[in-house]
C-alpha cells in the first residue's frame, strides 16, 4: 500500500497526537533532572514538585500582600482587556470591512489608508500609544485594535469583494436596495469569515496585550511574566505560559463553534 | 533539523552514553542544560556581562581601550567582556550559568543569584548610589505628599526597595501608596502623562524628569547613603579554582577608575568617552558621578565593605527582599540564604551561604600587590 494511503487507526491516532506532547515533557524532565542534579536551587528547568507547588501557590492560596488569587486576578485582568481590543476591532472591522467591500466610493476613500495602516508595526507605537493615552487600560487595549482591526478589515472587505459579481447583478434584478444586498446577500456570507480571521488574530492579539502589560500595569498575565522573569522564577513563567497557550486554544475552539452553531451555512463550504 | 549541541569535551565524557542519546533529541531544552552553573574545573577563557550605568560603564571602556586585554594577557587568560541592553537579562544569563561575572547591585545579587543557589562573591565593590535613585513627586513638595498616590516604578528592584526606605523615614509603609510596574525606558514618557504624579526611578531618567514642569524630587538614595551598592560578582567556584581571574578583575577595574577619576586630559577623555557609550556627553556623564560615590581608590571601598555598616545594609535589603517573597517561596525567614561579610561573619543561614563579600582582591589592589 502507498503511504500516501496508510491511516492510523483511532487509538494509534491519539498516540500519535499525543507523541509530540510527550518527547517535550521528556526532554524537560532530563534537562531539569540534569540542572537540579548540579544545583539543587536551579531556578531555570525547576522539577514538577516545584512547579505543582508554586500553581497551587499561585491560583489557589490568597497572595499574603493582597489577599487575590494571582492568577485568577491576573487572568481576569488579561481577559478583559483582550475582549475588549477584540470586541472593538471587530465591530470595526464588520462596519468599515462592509462598506470598503461594497460601495467602490468608499473603497477608493478608506481602502489604501487601511492597507497602509495595516503595514504600521504597532509594537512601534506604544510609547506614543502611552503618552497619549495614559499608562491606564485604554492604551493597551489601543495596542490590540491598532494590532488587529487593519487586519479584520482587510480580510473583511476582501472577502466581501471575492464573492460572485452574479450575485449581486441578481439581488440588483430582484430590485433589492444597496441596503438590502448589503444586509441579506453580502453579511451573512462575510460573518463566518470575519469570526474565522479573528480566530487566526487571537495569536497576535496575546502578542500586543502581553507586549503592553510588560511595560506599565498592576495586574495580568504579562504583568506577572515580566515581573517575575526579573527573579528568573521559571517556575511561574513555565505554568503561566501553558496557561495562556490553553486559553488561546479554547478561545479559538469557542469561536470556531459559534461560527457553526451561528452560521450553519458556513460549513457547507468547507470554510474551516 | 537537529541543531547542533556544543557540549563541553570534559562534562561529556562523564555523562553516560543513554544520557548523551536522550540530550542529544532534546535540541533547545539541552543547550539549556549544558549551560551548567558551578561548572567547576581551572580554565583559561572567561566570561564577563556589563549593562549601561553610570558605575559600570568602566567596563566597557576598559575593554575597549584594551585595559582587559592587559590584564587578561598578564595572568595569562582571555576575558570576553560583552555589554548587555537589558539588565535583568545580564544577571539570569549569569544565573543560568553562561557568564563567570556580571555587573549588580547588592540587593539583585542577593535575589537573583543567591536565591537560586548560585554562589556568588563580590569581587569589587564599585560605587554605590548618592543620588542617582530617587523619589519625583507631580504637584508635591515633600514625602508625605505620597500617600494614596499611584507610584510608577520598576516593581522589585532597588527602585521599590528606596521607596519602602523613603515611606520607613516618614512613618509610612506601602500599604499607604499603590505600585505600578512600569518600565524603565517609559519613566520619561510616562510622567508626562497625567495619571502618574508619582514615580521612583534611576539615573539618567532621574535628571531628565526633574527637568520637566511640575516635578520635585522628595527623596533620593543620598538619604540612605551606601545602601544601593553596585558590584562586579563572580561565581565563587570559578573564582575559587581561578583566583587570577579575580585578580585581573581588580586589575582592570582599578586600572580603569584611576584614569576616569583624574583631572587630567585623559581623565576627561575617558569620561567623554564613557558619556557618549551610555548615551549622554561628558557633561551629562559627571552630572550623574556627582550623584555616585565611586571608590576610586581600592583602599576606600576595602574601608567601605569591611565596616559593621555592610551588616546593617544586608540586613534592611534581605528584610525587604522576604517581605516580597523573593528570597523563594517557601523561605521561612530572611535568614533563609547565608550572607558572609569580609572576616568570615555570616549573616543568616551558616549552611547555605550564597553571597559573600569579599575583600580579598581589593585589598590585593591596595597593597599594590596584582
Amino acid at each position: 500500500m502507498r503511504w500516501i494511503n496508510r491511516r492510523p487507526s483511532r487509538g494509534a491516532t491519539l498516540a500519535l497526537q499525543c507523541l509530540p506532547f510527550a518527547l517535550l515533557i521528556i526532554a524537560y524532565l532530563i534537562g531539569s533532572a540534569i540542572r537540579l542534579e548540579a544545583n539543587p536551587n536551579d531556578k531555570l528547568l525547576p522539577s514538577l514538585a516545584t512547579l505543582a507547588d508554586t500553581v497551587n501557590r499561585m491560583a489557589f492560596q490568597p497572595d499574603p500582600r493582597t489577599g487575590d488569587y494571582l492568577l485568577w486576578s491576573d487572568t481576569a485582568a488579561s481577559l478583559w482587556r483582550l475582549f475588549a481590543g477584540l470586541g472593538i476591532s471587530t465591530v470595526l472591522a464588520l462596519v468599515v470591512g462592509l462598506l470598503i467591500g461594497l460601495l467602490p466610493l468608499m473603497r477608493a476613500t478608506l481602502a489604501p489608508f487601511v492597507a497602509f495602516v495595516s503595514m504600521v508595526p504597532p509594537l512601534a507605537l506604544l510609547p506614543i500609544l502611552f503618552i497619549v493615552m495614559g499608562l491606564g487600560e485604554a492604551s493597551k487595549i489601543a495596542l490590540i485594535v491598532i494590532g488587529v482591526a487593519p487586519i479584520l478589515i482587510r480580510d473583511l472587505s476582501l472577502s466581501a469583494l471575492a464573492l460572485p459579481r452574479e450575485q449581486i447583478v441578481k439581488a440588483e434584478t430582484l430590485s433589492a436596495s444597496t441596503w438590502l444586498i448589503g444586509l441579506r446577500v453580502v453579511l451573512p456570507q462575510v460573518l463566518p469569515r470575519l469570526l474565522t480571521s479573528l480566530r487566526l488574530q487571537l495569536g497576535p492579539a496575546f502578542l500586543f496585550l502581553i507586549a503592553a502589560e510588560a511595560i506599565s500595569a498592576e495586574s495580568g498575565l504579562g504583568y506577572r511574566i515580566f515581573l517575575v522573569r526579573r527573579y528568573l522564577s521559571m517556575d511561574v513563567i513555565f505554568p503561566y505560559v501553558a496557561w495562556i497557550t490553553l486559553l488561546a486554544v479554547v478561545g479559538d475552539r469557542l469561536i470556531d463553534l459559534l461560527r457553526r452553531r451561528a452560521f450553519p451555512w458556513s460549513e457547507l463550504e468547507g470554510a474551516r | 533539523m537537529v541543531p547542533t549541541i556544543p557540549f563541553n569535551a570534559e562534562r561529556d565524557t562523564r555523562m553516560s552514553i543513554c544520557r548523551r542519546t536522550a540530550l542529544a533529541t532534546l535540541t533547545a531544552l539541552a543547550v539549556l542544560a549544558v549551560a551548567d552553573p558551578g561548572l567547576a574545573e581551572p580554565k583559561k577563557d572567561f566570561k564577563v556581562a556589563w549593562s549601561i550605568y553610570v558605575g559600570w560603564m568602566p567596563w566597557g571602556y576598559a575593554a575597549d581601550t584594551g585595559i582587559v586585554k592587559k590584564w587578561a594577557d598578564k595572568y595569562g587568560i582571555t576575558i570576553e567582556v560583552t555589554q548587555f541592553n537589558d539588565y535583568v537579562e545580564s544577571i539570569n544569563q549569569y544565573t543560568a550559568g553562561a557568564y563567570d561575572a556580571v555587573t549588580v547591585t547588592n540587593m539583585d545579587a542577593l535575589s537573583i543569584p543567591s536565591a537560586g543557589g548560585v554562589d556568588t562573591t563580590a569581587v569589587i565593590v564599585g560605587d554605590f548610589s548618592a543620588g542617582n535613585d530617587a523619589v519625583i513627586l507631580k504637584d508635591g513638595a515633600t514625602l508625605t505628599d505620597i500617600k494614596g498616590r499611584d507610584v510608577n516604578l520598576v516593581e522589585f528592584s532597588v527602585s521599590h526597595y528606596l521607596l519602602a526606605r523613603a515611606l520607613e523615614s516618614v512613618g509610612m509603609s506601602e500599604q499607604d501608596v499603590k505600585v505600578v510596574n512600569t518600565a524603565d525606558p517609559d519613566m520619561v514618557g510616562a510622567f508626562q502623562t497625567p495619571d502618574v504624579t508619582a514615580m521612583v526611578t534611576w539615573n539618567p531618567m532621574v535628571s531628565e524628569i526633574v527637568k520637566l514642569p511640575g516635578a520635585t524630587k522628595v527623596f533620593d538614595s543620598s538619604q540612605i547613603p551606601g545602601e544601593i551598592i553596585d558590584l562586579m560578582v563572580a561565581n565563587t567556584q570559578v573564582l575559587a579554582d581561578n583566583p587570577d581571574f579575580g585578580k585581573a578583575l581588580a586589575g582592570i577595574w582599578y586600572d580603569t577608575v584611576t584614569v576616569m577619576a583624574s583631572d587630567t586630559p585623559e581623565g576627561a577623555a575617558a569620561r567623554a568617552a564613557m558619556g557618549a557609550s551610555s548615551g549622554t556627553d561628558q557633561a551629562g556623564f559627571e552630572d550623574q558621578l556627582a550623584a555616585t560615590k565611586l571608590f576610586a581608590k581600592p583602599a576606600d571601598a576595602v574601608a567601605f565593605v569591611t565596616s559593621p555598616d555592610l551588616e546593617k545594609t544586608m540586613d534592611h535589603v534581605r528584610g525587604f527582599l522576604f517581605d516580597k517573597g523573593l528570597l523563594g517561596s517557601g523561605a521561612p525567614s530572611a535568614d533563609v540564604i547565608g550572607i558572609e561579610l569580609p572576616g568570615g561573619k555570616v549573616l543568616g543561614d551558616n549552611g547555605n551561604v550564597k553571597l559573600r563579600f569579599s575583600d580579598t582582591y581589593m585589598k590585593m589592589a591596595a597593597d599594590g600587590a596584582l
